[in-house]
């Protein structure tokens, strides 16, 4: 579309790595992406924040030509380029780690490596080259990888590694990571960002996109903040501060930390012994985990995701069954006595899940069928043999004036309300049979700032209306903030318990990493 | 390449369907060009065939029959998320079930009390046709498609070595049983309604084309106002959200598989114990495959069935109208039609989508983004 | 001696079963590995033996035919790319509608062009055919029946599809796991979003391979017209494409494999056409129907996981689409 002669008089030297003009695009209603420029400098590390669903992923899929602008250009070296498709973004000198990789399991890392950048018809001379190669790079960089292992047996950490050696062996001048640290403990990340500083020396671009301000301080050194699909700032690192990114990102002062009074803890409601959860494949996810939960305190799960937080939320709500160990509610031994979803519902445990566009609600059912969904059974639904439409209808439209939820249609699909909306309504669900035990995983994962205090003080009242509540969450400042006691998770084992009063980011970030109590 | 855009709920079940019908019709009317006469000639010969005469009624509303419960068991199946292919066994093992019935009571009791124990031998020998892949893929993980499939072959070849060794009537040569006795006999429309003083022409349409109605609200019923429906809804639309609401995904799959089979089982009661009053060979005669036409027409809804299986039952009638009226074409353009119909409201459903959304979005109001 | 003679005449019959069986599920590993579910090498098995016999019947010539017969099978197979690949369409409807609509087609084409029913002409004419070719020295071989008569009736006396499938066996291997195609099409096959981040077009990729499927059935529905049988009848691939998918299945979708279980497939086949009727010690007759069956039952054995596990290429059957 754009030759590239016509800035030509640019000289490469000076003109930053990427820039990018003036970009905006809608799909649909959405305006994903509102006139955005933004300017990278080689050598340099640059931060794009913002909260979920601010438009920092349309915006590197645009530059990584999985999505085309609506308006807008993009200049590389001072350039205009045409992005149509990742390949041209390839040819172009950008690189992006996503934030799921892009890696094909069943290949060896070598393979993953070569695959699309070939070397003629026949396999062999490419990956004779590219071993070559990598063992350079690998040196270079510290970027130490078994070339001839199967992706599926490394750990995310080294297939992170593999996603970058993908990418410098492309000869990427700009490299992207989106999220690059949300599957790795503060300590990993911490490698992670010294060999973004190695890149940085070499005089390579790097785009940092994250929502975690720990991340933009410690290692950016400019930071632009998107909010609503546009820029709203941008700024060298060393002239902000968390608080004023914060602000910027949510477009008003933020209440950092919720108000609540100490907790009074009473009977332990939900007793864990010994609890043993193994995978489909036999692997131990959760190993000998035992804790109380009591009446009237939030016990939070920190945890780096993937070390077992999942499944041990997924074996209390009786979803997973467990290897061996006890989970004791009213009197009952809910493994000896195999209860299921269902019956743990009637015992008063609800379970709002982590993910819940993949297990809590039904994205193509309407509001109102959702608003049932695990308490179908329930008497006042039915009449006779049938469901009793009008009773469901009555019962959802309560809920979504109890719990703000909007639109309150019952019969709009599910999957027209917003995220927030969304978990409003799944969260009103499982409180309306007023249970004891509550377990929330990732109660704010993609919902809006509004609705995040919104849940958080529902959360808070149902605490100090004396329920026990156990709270799964990636985002360390939430465990901070809502937790009256904290257990760590690292590698299927409790690692660390600590009242809140004790607690700090730093504390939390060593046990995350495995490192005992006793050693911390 | 745009994301399929969204269309309003009227034209999304029933503008769209009717173009992607249109547009098989239209190609198939290139096919008889291709064949040296004249489309709208044929298609005339088809709708006066097929809906013009009593007769022509008759016949296509008892081929509608064979196609509702076909096509119910591939919506059954759909609303569990699953792809049950293999209609056509079970309607042939089913059609075993309603015919051993037929064969033991039929001389020895009256229709009243044969039509119940035909009912359930149908549907129970159905169900357990496609009880076997359901389980596998309830329990192993198999493949439904895959296994569906080769359990048409295995039923076929069961009911090949039945006929042939077992069943034949002795002393004769086409793999067929006796006839059954006149206590196993669906009333005939014609003449149930000679009853009431209608006259209406002599054609195999019987009291199964009822049952197959009766089926068709069954269906709606339980698929839409009853918690195991619902149960069916959630597992086919999202099984983490199945388990999650204390549902088995396995137990529904195979619930709902049951259910199927026992459907398509029951073609055996219009075909056999309403029109051929014997087991034969390949007795479902591709029904099973029509049934998955009909349910993507008819949106697997009970109503979209119903209508949808009309159509393919009037092809089906006027195809053969067809055959005898112009020599150039024999039944086998009725199967390149229902292929076409096939196609294009199953596999190009989306083709005429983004066209039709971008045609109707200046009438559509503006939707507010949800806050 | 009688045994001997038995025995070897089985396996030259399992030779001839297993040909278009084999390139089937060659043409059906291509597809397949590339993410796209292969239902559809009945219809383009059928689709090609029509046009491959009617065309042979027109002009006299097998090649013709032959050309035919490829062209038509890849026509069916683009159509069923563009329903799935470009439309993203369900890839099993597409593959039924395409049987299903074949299935009528070529008897329609069949009446209206040669009005003798749904049937093409008779090839009987030379060159109409692929006919065995006879090796050097045949008859020399068959006067001292071992090991004479192995060169005879299994390395002899078959006609060229039957050499090109088995030499096809290796080539694909050899694609599929020594070539950059052959890399990006397992890729395809198992993370299509990684095969398009790496700069790869994954429509393009498929499309690529469900072409090849068409070629190859286009192949296999020739020799079934045209070389096993001298005409096209209804019906007569018999459900041989659904066959050939479970020996692709009961290969595990890898070549040698898939070559094992043509084989075996096909031996079933010959096998109960040499038993029919035939008492065997112990067990007495075993009706035909029931050897007929056995590949079926096999494979659904298999697919159970009661004998091995076939583990599908992980993306298959999914349509392709970035916006999620």
């Amino acid at each position: 579309m754009c030759p590239p002669a016509t800035d030509s008089t640019v000289t490469g030297g000076t003109a930053p790595a990427l820039e990018l003009r003036g970009i905006d695009k809608r799909f649909g209603t959405v305006h994903a992406n509102r006139g955005i420029s933004l300017s990278v400098a080689r050598g340099s590390v640059h931060g794009l924040i913002g909260e979920n669903g601010a438009g920092k992923s349309t915006l590197m899929n645009i530059v990584y030509g999985f999505h085309q602008p609506d308006v807008g250009e993009i200049l590389v070296g001072g350039r205009r380029v045409h992005i149509a498709a990742p390949h041209d973004a390839i040819a172009a000198g950008i690189g992006m780690v996503h934030q799921h990789f892009m890696l094909v399991e069943n290949f060896t890392v070598l393979e993953n490596v070569v695959l699309g950048v070939e070397q003629g018809a026949v396999l062999a001379r490419s990956l004779a080259h590219a071993r070559g190669e990598l063992e350079k790079l690998a040196r270079d960089y510290g970027l130490d990888v078994p070339l001839d292992t199967v992706v599926s047996e490394l750990p995310v950490g080294v297939q992170q590694r593999v996603e970058i050696l993908k990418a410098l062996y492309r000869r990427a001048e700009i490299l992207i990571l989106d999220e690059p640290t949300a599957v790795l403990t503060p300590q990993e990340a911490d490698a992670l960002f010294k060999m973004l500083g190695r890149l940085r020396a070499e005089g390579k671009a790097v785009i940092l996109v994250t929502h975690k301000l720990r991340e933009i301080m410690a290692v950016t050194d400019r930071v632009t903040v998107m909010r609503q699909g546009a820029v709203v700032g941008e700024v060298a690192t060393r002239d902000t501060s968390p608080r004023e990114l914060a602000e910027k990102m949510v477009g008003r002062a933020v209440l950092l930390r919720v108000e609540k009074a100490p907790a009074k803890p009473g009977e332990p409601l939900l007793a864990v012994r010994d609890l043993e959860v193994r995978d489909r494949l036999g692997v131990a996810r959760v190993k000998g985990v035992s804790f109380d939960l009591r009446a009237g305190e939030i016990v939070g799960v920190a945890g780096v995701s993937g070390n077992g937080q999942s499944e041990l939320l997924e074996a209390l709500a009786g979803i997973r069954a467990p290897a061996r160990g006890a989970i004791t509610l009213g009197g009952h031994d809910l493994v000896a006595q195999n209860f299921g979803p269902r019956e743990r519902r009637r015992l008063g445990l609800a379970h709002v899940p982590e993910d819940r566009l993949r297990m809590g609600v039904v994205t193509k059912f309407s509001a109102e069928d959702n608003a049932i969904l695990g308490y179908q059974d329930r008497a006042d639904y039915q009449r006779g043999p049938l469901l009793n439409r009008a009773s469901i209808r009555a019962d959802c439209e309560k809920k979504m004036t109890a719990h703000d939820v909007r639109p309150a249609l019952p019969l709009l699909r599910i999957s027209a309300f917003s995220g927030g909306n969304q978990q409003k309504l799944v969260l009103a669900r499982e409180i309306d049979c007023d249970p004891q035990v509550l377990l929330i995983g990732q109660p704010t994962r993609g919902v809006d700032i509004g609705a995040i205090e919104f849940i958080h003080k529902k959360l808070v009242a149902l605490r100090d209306a004396g329920k026990a509540l156990l709270i799964v969450s990636v985002e360390l400042e939430e465990i901070l903030g809502l937790a009256d006691r904290i257990l760590v998770m690292n590698n299927g084992e409790i690692v660390g318990e600590l009242a809140r009063a004790d607690a700090n980011e730093e504390k939390i970030g060593l046990m995350m990493a495995g490192v005992k109590e006793a050693h911390a | 390449m745009s994301a399929p855009r969204k269309l309003p709920r009227w034209a999304e079940l029933g503008l769209l369907p009717l173009v992607n019908l249109l547009a098989a019709l239209i190609l198939s009317g290139v096919v008889v060009k291709i064949l040296g006469e004249s489309p709208w000639a044929a298609c005339k010969l088809m709708l006066a065939g097929s809906l013009g005469t009593q007769d022509g009624i008759g016949y296509t509303l008892y081929y509608a029959t064979n196609f509702m419960f076909t096509g119910l068991a591939v919506a059954v199946a759909y609303h569990a998320g699953l792809f049950n292919i293999g209609g056509e066994g079970q309607a042939y093992i089913g059609g075993l079930g309603s015919g051993l019935v037929a064969l033991w009571l039929g001389d020895r009791a009256p229709f009243a009390v044969v039509l119940p124990c035909a009912i359930l031998g149908s549907a129970s020998f159905g169900a357990a046709w496609a009880f076997i892949p359901a389980w596998l893929q309830a329990r192993r993980g198999s493949h439904i498609v895959i296994t569906t499939i080769m359990f048409n072959f295995i039923g076929a070849a069961l009911m090949t070595y039945l006929l042939v060794n077992v069943l034949i009537k002795p002393g004769q040569q086409s793999p067929e049983t006796r006839e059954f006795g006149a206590g196993a006999f669906m009333p005939l429309a014609s003449d149930v309604l000679a009853k009431v003083g209608i006259t209406f022409a002599a054609t195999p349409l019987n009291f199964a084309f009822v049952l197959a109605l009766l089926a068709a609200v069954l269906v709606w019923v339980l698929v839409w106002r009853t918690r195991w429906g619902y149960a069916i809804r959630v597992a086919g639309q999202n099984q983490s959200a199945a388990v999650y609401a204390g549902i088995s995904p396995p137990r529904i799959i195979v619930q709902a598989m049951l259910l199927s089979g026992a459907l398509a089982g029951c073609l055996g009661l219009n075909e056999l114990l309403g029109a051929q009053h014997r087991i034969l060979i390949d007795c479902p005669g591709g029904a099973g495959f029509v049934g998955i036409a009909v349910a993507l027409m008819g949106r697997n809804h009970p109503v979209g069935i119903f209508l949808a299986a009309v159509l393919f039952g009037a092809l089906a009638q006027g195809g053969s109208q067809l055959s005898f009226d112009m020599p150039k074409i024999n039944r086998d353009m009725v199967v390149v039609i229902q292929g076409l119909v096939i196609l294009f409201c199953g596999a190009l459903e989306n083709m005429f989508r983004v066209p039709l959304a971008a045609m109707l979005s200046p009438f559509a109001k503006k939707q507010k983004p949800a806050a | 001696m009688e045994t001997y003679t038995l025995i070897v005449l089985t396996l030259a019959a399992t030779i001839r079963v297993a040909t278009p069986l084999l390139l089937a599920a060659l043409a059906g590993m291509f597809s397949e590995r590339s993410g796209v579910v292969d239902l559809g090498l009945e219809g383009k098995m059928l689709g090609a033996a029509f046009a491959s016999a009617a065309v042979s019947a027109v002009t006299g010539s097998a090649w013709a035919g032959l050309g035919a017969g490829v062209a038509a099978a890849v026509v069916l197979a683009l159509l069923i790319a563009f329903a799935t690949i470009t439309h993203r369409g369900d890839q099993v409807v597409a593959a039924v509608a395409i049987n299903i609509m074949v299935a009528g087609l070529g008897p329609t084409l069949a009446l209206a062009w040669f009005n003798i029913g749904g049937q093409t002409p008779q090839l009987d004419l030379p060159g109409q055919r692929f006919l065995a070719l006879v090796w050097p020295w045949e008859h020399v071989a068959r006067e001292h029946p071992f090991p004479g008569l192995l060169y005879a009736e299994l390395l002899s006396g078959h006609n060229l599809v039957v050499y090109f499938a088995a030499a096809l066996v290796p080539f694909s291997a050899w694609v599929l796991y020594r070539t950059r195609f052959g890399l990006r099409l397992r890729a395809v096959g198992e993370n299509p979003l990684a095969v398009d981040t790496a700069g790869i077009s994954v429509a393009g990729l498929r499309y690529q391979a469900v072409v090849i499927s068409g070629m190859l059935c286009g192949v296999a529905g020739t020799y079934l017209s045209t070389a096993a049988s001298a005409g096209f009848t209804r019906d007569m691939t018999a459900g041989k494409g659904y066959l050939a998918l479970a020996a692709l299945i009961f290969g595990k979708w890898k070549p040698y494999p898939t070559l094992g279980a043509c084989l075996l497939f096909a031996f079933t086949d010959a096998l109960a056409v040499r038993l029919q009727g035939t008492p065997l010690p112990i067990v007495g007759v075993i009706p035909v129907q029931f050897i007929l069956a056995l590949p079926y039952v096999l494979t659904v054995l298999l697919l159970a996981g009661f004998v091995g596990k076939a583990v599908a290429p992980a993306a298959i059957g999914v349509p392709y689409s970035k916006e999620k």
